[in-house]
């Protein structure tokens, strides 16, 4: 059966994102179908914290999201690779010295 | 072609090296499909396994037990969920995945093919069916997949209370009345052979375990993961005083695990080919909720294209 004989209407995906108390980020919890974005607050109460994991929601059509492409991750990331001179172990300093 | 071989060498040291493959990075057709399959087939079987237990929740003998089991089964749909989002991200949707189930295309666990008879059988299935699945789950919490392995790091994280509760009816009914100590004995008896069954063929007639092992898919092979089970359950029941219903079950203090009878192949593959006790009577059900569910789906969908356009038209007006 092709995909969109069967897929017409089926529900968009939300990325889910959960604050699991005050003082901490929101952290990607993973996904799941809704009608719209207040279905999916609903939902991800339900599916990502039935054992308090969460004080707040972010949902996120998953189709808004534009990210990075693997094949691209070289070229982005890789030219970090060699600039250790932006860590601070990169500087000699006497061992001595205190408070740097 | 050398193309080809030359990223599939290169995706076999990611591997070896310990790396998660995450769903947009090149993997080789067969390990995107094998994905799709191992992690459709646990959905599906988080999904209809709540149907067995289900037929127990407006019985359960206390209220005690009656949230317990509502809210195992509520985890169940959730671990259902978990495990349908991280096949998603392999590009297939999820109707075309409940069209599989439905069809008939994709399997689920062949041990929800059997009859919840007595209460006593939810307690065996929370002991055992629950135990043999945390077994195979705490081992793919380091499955080579991302999505995969995150998920099941937060059920495995759930389902301890769900073999915990299992084994307390159990306890309950061991403890209990002559007839209720039998009930929980003619639990074991018939779920006892099902779920060492769960762990699939032994290794030598289980042609993908060499390459699922390879791709560090599967961390253990089915024997080994069948021995470890066998090995943790048998003095759980020696400790409320039942009996595993296999003769030949015996302490092997050279090998340091427990020697066990031979399981019955034949039983095994006439319910993985859809003639089990209850398969007929478990797809018939999903099918019907999943029919009779579909003007509540659309419904939703028109209520959410019917707001947006109100809001859409509200932003013109002002």
């Amino acid at each position: 059966m092709g995909k969109s004989e069967i897929s017409k209407n089926e529900w968009p995906l939300y990325e889910i994102f959960i604050r699991s108390k005050n003082g901490l980020e929101h952290r990607h919890a993973g996904s799941l179908h809704a009608a719209d974005a207040e279905m999916a607050i609903e939902n991800a109460r339900d599916v990502y914290t039935r054992r308090q994991e969460g004080v707040s929601i972010w949902v996120v059509p998953s189709a808004e999201i534009t990210a990075t492409q693997s094949d691209e991750a070289g070229e982005l990331f890789e030219p970090a690779a060699d600039k250790v001179y932006r860590h601070p172990t990169f500087y000699d300093l006497p061992i001595e010295l205190k408070h740097i | 072609m050398g193309d080809k071989i030359i990223l599939e060498d290169k995706f076999q040291k990611r591997i070896d090296a310990g790396e998660k493959i995450e769903p947009k990075d090149w993997m080789p057709e067969k390990y995107r499909k094998t994905h799709i399959r191992q992690i459709s087939q646990h959905a599906h079987s988080e999904i209809v396994g709540m149907l067995p237990e289900g037929n127990w929740i407006t019985r359960a003998p206390s209220l005690r037990r009656k949230v317990g089991l509502l809210a195992k089964v509520q985890d169940e749909a959730g671990h259902g969920l978990y495990l349908y989002s991280a096949a998603e991200t392999l590009g297939i949707s999820r109707d075309q995945l409940f069209d599989q189930l439905h069809t008939g295309k994709a399997k689920y666990s062949s041990i929800f093919n059997y009859p919840t008879l007595s209460w006593a059988d939810i307690g065996a299935i929370g002991w055992l069916v629950d135990g043999a699945a945390i077994i195979n789950q705490v081992m793919l919490t380091r499955t080579s997949f991302g999505p995969y392995a995150r998920a099941m790091v937060r059920i495995c994280k759930e389902e301890s209370f769900h073999q915990r509760q299992g084994y307390e009816i159990m306890l309950g009914l061991a403890n209990g009345t002559p007839e209720q100590k039998e009930m929980a004995q003619d639990a074991l008896n018939r779920f006892w052979w099902p779920s060492l069954m769960m762990f699939g063929p032994r290794d030598e007639d289980s042609p993908n375990t060499e390459q699922s092992v390879k791709w560090k898919i599967k961390r253990k092979t089915n024997d080994e993961l069948r021995q470890q089970f066998i090995d943790i359950t048998v003095p759980q029941a020696e400790y409320i005083g039942l009996t595993i219903p296999d003769p030949d079950l015996k302490w092997n203090e050279e090998r340091g695990h427990y020697d066990f009878g031979e399981i019955d192949w034949d039983e095994f593959w006439t319910v993985v080919k859809g003639n089990g006790p209850c398969n007929k009577e478990r797809l018939q059900a999903r099918i019907d909720a999943w029919d009779e569910g579909s003007w509540v789906r659309d419904a939703a969908m028109s209520y959410a294209e019917k707001q947006a356009n109100q809001i859409g038209k509200e932003k013109l007006a002002s």
